[in-house]
C-alpha cells in the first residue's frame, strides 16, 4: 500500500470522531476509504452471509411449504401465506398444544430463573465485594466458574446429581426426604402442592378453558419437577456472570453516599435499600433482560438432557422449532416458531432499552435539580 | 478457623475499613459484635463456596468410581475402588480422541480468525474515515441483538445452499467473526492516543503496516479478552455443529458427549464414563480460566490494598 502522493482535498467529515480535527494532514488520510472498507470486508461478508441472508431465507420458509428437500425457492416450494403461523397459534392440533406447551414451560422456567439468579448473584456480589475479605478471589473464582464450563459438560453432571440415586437425593435421604426422579417426573410443582394438600382436580373453569391448546389448568400448574432441576442448573450457571457485573458497578460507586447515611445513623439494611439499591438501578435492568433473553434461548441443556421428556414438560420454544424443522421435517412451522420466539426476545430486548431511556432523562433532571427530585421520586415511583 | 478469623480482624481493627469515619473507641467497642459478625460471613461465604465445587469435585470422583459404585455413593467423594475404566474406555473405545482432534481445530481456527478479523474491523471502525462507517457500525449493533437460537434453522438453509454442509468449512466459517468482538476492539482502539499512529503514517507506512505493526500490539489487553471469548464460545458452542454437520468424523466433543448422554437417559448406567467425557472436555476452558483469570475477574482488584 503506497500512502506517499497527491494529498486528497480533506473532504472529510470535520464532525467524526476523536480528537484529531487537522486541516493539512490530507496525505494521511489518503486511500483511508478503501482501506476502511477492505478491513470490514470479512466481518460485513461473513455476518451478511451467515445472518442477513438465513434470517431471509428463513422468513421466506416460514410462509412456505418447503419440506426440507431441495432448495427452498425451486419451483416446487409453494408461499402459504400464514398457514404455518395460523397451524401453531390456532390449528387446534398437536402442533398448537406443543407450542402452547413449550411456551407455558418457558414462561415457568423464565419467573423461576430470572428473579432467583439476579439475587442470587446480587448476594453474592455484596458479600465478595467486602473490602476486609481474606480469600475474596478464592470466593470469586468459586463462584464464577460454574459459568466457563460448557452446558453440556454441566447439563451430563446434572443428569447424575439429580438421577434417582444421585448425589442431590442422597443427601436429601440423609435428612429424611425421599427425593423424587427428577428428570422422568412430569407432574407441576403447583399442581403437586395443590394435591399435596387435597385439591387433586381444578375447578371446571380452569379444567375446562384452554389457550394455544393447553387448559388454564396446566398454564397454572407450575413448571414440572424435571424442568425444576434445570431451574436449578440454569441460576448454579449464571449467578457467577452476573456476580462479576454486580461487582463491577459496586466498585465504581462512590463510598461518600453510603458514608454519609452511615453519619445519620442509617442501618446496613437501610443503607442497602436506599443507597445502594437504587444507584445499581442501571445494572439490575442489564441483568434482567440478559437473563429474561438467555432464559428465552434454552436449548443446548434440552437437546443434551431431556429432549423435551418427561411428557414434553422441559419442551421450550428453541427446541420445539429444532425439532420441527430437523426431526418431522416441518421446516415452515419450525421457522415459525424460531421467528415468534424472536419477536418475544426483541420485545424484551426494546423494553429494556426503553426503560433505560427512561433512566438517562430522570439522571439528567436530577442533576439539575436534586432535590425536586428526590422528592418528587417518591411520589412518581412506579 | 478461629485463630484466621482473629487474624482477620486484627488487619480489620487496624485497616482502612469504612474510611475511618466511625471514631475510634466506638469502633474498639464493636469489636466483639464484629468478630461474630465476621464469622458468619465466612461462614456463609464457605458454605456458598462448598456448594458451588462441590459438583465439580463429585464429577471427577465419580469419573473414577465404578458403575455400581457411583449409583449407590453417588455422594461420597472418594471411590471404594479406584479404577481408570471410564477413561481407558473414552480414550481407547470410542471416538472420545476424534471429539477432541475436531473440537481443538474448530477451536483454533475461530480462535485466530476472530482475533484477527475482529480487530481488523474494529480498528477500522475506530479510525478509519469512510463513508457509510457509522451505517456499518449500526449494523453491527443490530446484528448483535439477533438471538442465536433463533438462527438455527436459518443457518442451516445457507449452509446447505452453499455447499459446505456437512465440513470443516462449514463449521468454522460461519464462526469467524463476531459483532460482540468487533465491538470490544473498536472500544479499545478508540482509547489508544492517534498520535503514535500518526507519526508511523508521516514516516511513509500504509494503513495495514500502521494496523499490523504499530496499534496491535498495543492493543494485547483486549486481544486476550477476544481470545478468551472466542475460545471459550467456539469450545463450548453445540448447536452450530448440530445443524452444520452429520457425519461421525465432523462430531465435536460437546455434540460428541451430548449424544453420549441422551443416549440412555434412564438406563441410569455408565456414568462414571458420562462424567470423565464432560471432566475431560471442561479441562480446557478451566486451564484458560486460571490463567487469564486475573484478567477475567478485573473488576479494579488493583483498588483494593491486600
Amino acid at each position: 500500500m503506497t500512502a506517499t502522493t497527491s494529498p486528497r482535498p480533506a473532504g472529510l467529515k470535520p464532525e467524526d470522531r476523536g480528537p484529531q480535527r487537522r486541516a493539512g494532514t490530507g496525505g494521511i488520510r489518503r486511500g483511508e476509504a478503501a482501506s476502511g472498507w477492505l478491513f470490514t470486508a470479512p466481518v460485513l461478508i461473513i455476518l451478511g452471509v451467515f445472518l442477513v441472508i438465513p434470517v431471509i431465507m428463513a422468513l421466506w420458509v416460514s410462509f412456505s411449504d418447503w419440506g426440507g428437500r431441495g432448495s427452498p425457492f425451486s419451483s416446487d416450494v409453494h408461499f402459504v401465506g400464514l398457514k404455518n403461523y395460523s397451524t401453531i397459534l390456532n390449528g387446534g392440533g398437536l402442533a398448537e398444544s406443543d407450542f402452547g406447551t413449550a411456551l407455558k414451560n418457558n414462561v415457568w422456567y423464565v419467573i423461576f430463573v430470572v428473579p432467583l439468579q439476579t439475587a442470587l448473584s446480587l448476594v453474592l456480589a455484596l458479600l465478595v465485594n467486602r473490602a476486609l475479605l481474606r480469600g475474596r478471589g478464592f470466593f470469586r473464582t468459586a463462584y464464577y466458574f460454574p459459568s466457563v464450563t460448557s452446558s453440556v459438560a454441566i447439563t451430563v453432571l446434572w443428569l447424575f446429581l439429580f438421577s434417582t440415586t444421585g448425589t442431590v437425593n442422597q443427601v436429601l435421604a440423609w435428612m429424611g426426604i425421599k427425593g423424587p426422579n427428577w428428570f422422568n417426573e412430569p407432574s407441576g410443582l403447583i399442581q403437586d402442592g395443590l394435591s399435596a394438600v387435597g385439591v387433586q382436580n381444578g375447578p371446571a373453569f380452569l379444567t375446562q378453558n384452554s389457550f394455544l391448546g393447553v387448559s388454564f389448568w396446566d398454564w397454572l400448574g407450575g413448571p414440572s419437577v424435571a424442568m425444576f432441576a434445570f431451574i436449578v442448573m440454569a441460576i448454579f450457571t449464571t449467578s457467577g456472570t452476573f456476580m462479576l457485573l454486580f461487582v463491577a458497578a459496586l466498585q465504581n460507586l462512590s463510598p461518600d453516599i453510603d458514608e454519609a447515611a452511615m453519619m445519620d445513623g442509617a442501618s446496613a439494611w437501610k443503607r442497602f435499600w436506599r443507597v445502594t439499591l437504587p444507584q445499581l438501578r442501571p445494572t439490575l435492568f442489564t441483568v434482567l433482560t440478559l437473563g429474561l433473553i438467555g432464559c428465552w434461548q434454552v436449548f443446548d441443556q434440552i437437546y443434551t438432557g431431556t429432549q423435551g421428556n418427561p411428557a414434553k414438560t422441559t419442551l421450550t420454544p428453541a427446541y420445539l422449532s429444532y425439532q420441527s424443522a430437523f426431526q418431522n421435517q416441518a421446516w415452515g412451522q419450525g421457522a415459525a416458531i424460531a421467528f415468534i420466539l424472536f419477536v418475544i426476545i426483541v420485545a424484551f430486548t426494546l423494553l429494556q432499552r426503553w426503560i433505560l431511556r427512561d433512566k438517562k432523562v430522570s439522571r439528567r433532571r436530577q442533576r439539575a435539580y436534586s432535590v425536586e427530585t428526590a422528592a418528587r421520586a417518591k411520589g412518581v415511583a412506579r | 478457623m478461629t485463630t484466621s478469623n482473629a487474624a482477620i480482624l486484627t488487619t480489620a481493627g487496624g485497616g482502612t475499613t469504612d474510611a475511618g469515619h466511625p471514631s475510634k473507641p466506638q469502633r474498639r467497642r464493636l469489636t466483639g459484635k464484629a468478630l461474630a459478625a465476621r464469622i458468619v460471613l465466612y461462614a456463609v461465604l464457605i458454605a456458598i463456596a462448598a456448594v458451588y465445587i462441590y459438583p465439580f469435585l463429585i464429577q471427577v470422583a465419580t469419573s473414577f468410581k465404578t458403575d455400581p459404585d457411583a449409583a449407590s455413593n453417588a455422594a461420597s467423594l472418594l471411590p471404594q475402588t479406584w479404577t481408570i475404566a471410564a477413561y481407558e474406555k473414552l480414550f481407547v473405545n470410542s471416538d472420545f480422541p476424534l471429539w477432541f482432534k475436531n473440537s481443538v481445530i474448530v477451536t483454533v481456527f475461530v480462535t485466530i480468525g476472530r482475533v484477527f478479523f475482529d480487530s481488523l474491523a474494529g480498528y477500522a471502525l475506530a479510525r478509519l474515515h469512510f463513508r457509510g462507517r457509522s451505517v456499518v457500525f449500526a449494523a453491527l449493533i443490530a446484528v448483535m441483538s439477533v438471538p442465536m437460537v433463533v438462527l438455527l434453522i436459518p443457518k442451516f438453509l445457507v449452509i446447505n445452499t452453499l455447499g459446505i454442509y456437512d465440513s470443516y468449512t462449514g463449521m468454522i466459517l460461519p464462526l469467524l467473526v463476531d459483532a460482540a468482538g468487533v465491538f470490544i476492539m473498536k472500544n479499545f482502539f478508540e482509547s489508544i492516543p492517534v498520535s503514535v499512529e500518526e507519526q508511523a503514517r508521516i514516516d511513509g507506512a500504509g494503513t495495514f503496516r500502521v494496523f499490523w505493526s504499530v496499534v496491535l500490539p498495543m492493543a494485547t489487553p483486549a486481544l486476550i479478552t477476544i481470545v478468551i471469548l472466542s475460545f471459550q464460545g467456539s469450545w463450548n458452542e453445540l448447536s452450530h455443529f448440530i445443524i452444520s454437520t452429520q457425519s461421525p468424523q465432523l462430531t465435536t466433543l460437546t455434540k460428541g458427549v451430548a449424544s453420549l448422554a441422551s443416549g440412555q437417559l434412564s438406563a441410569g448406567t455408565q456414568y462414571p464414563l458420562k462424567l470423565a467425557a464432560a471432566a475431560i472436555m471442561t479441562i480446557p476452558v478451566a486451564v484458560m480460566f486460571f490463567i487469564f483469570q486475573r484478567r477475567i475477574m478485573n473488576t479494579s482488584e488493583g483498588a483494593v490494598k491486600e
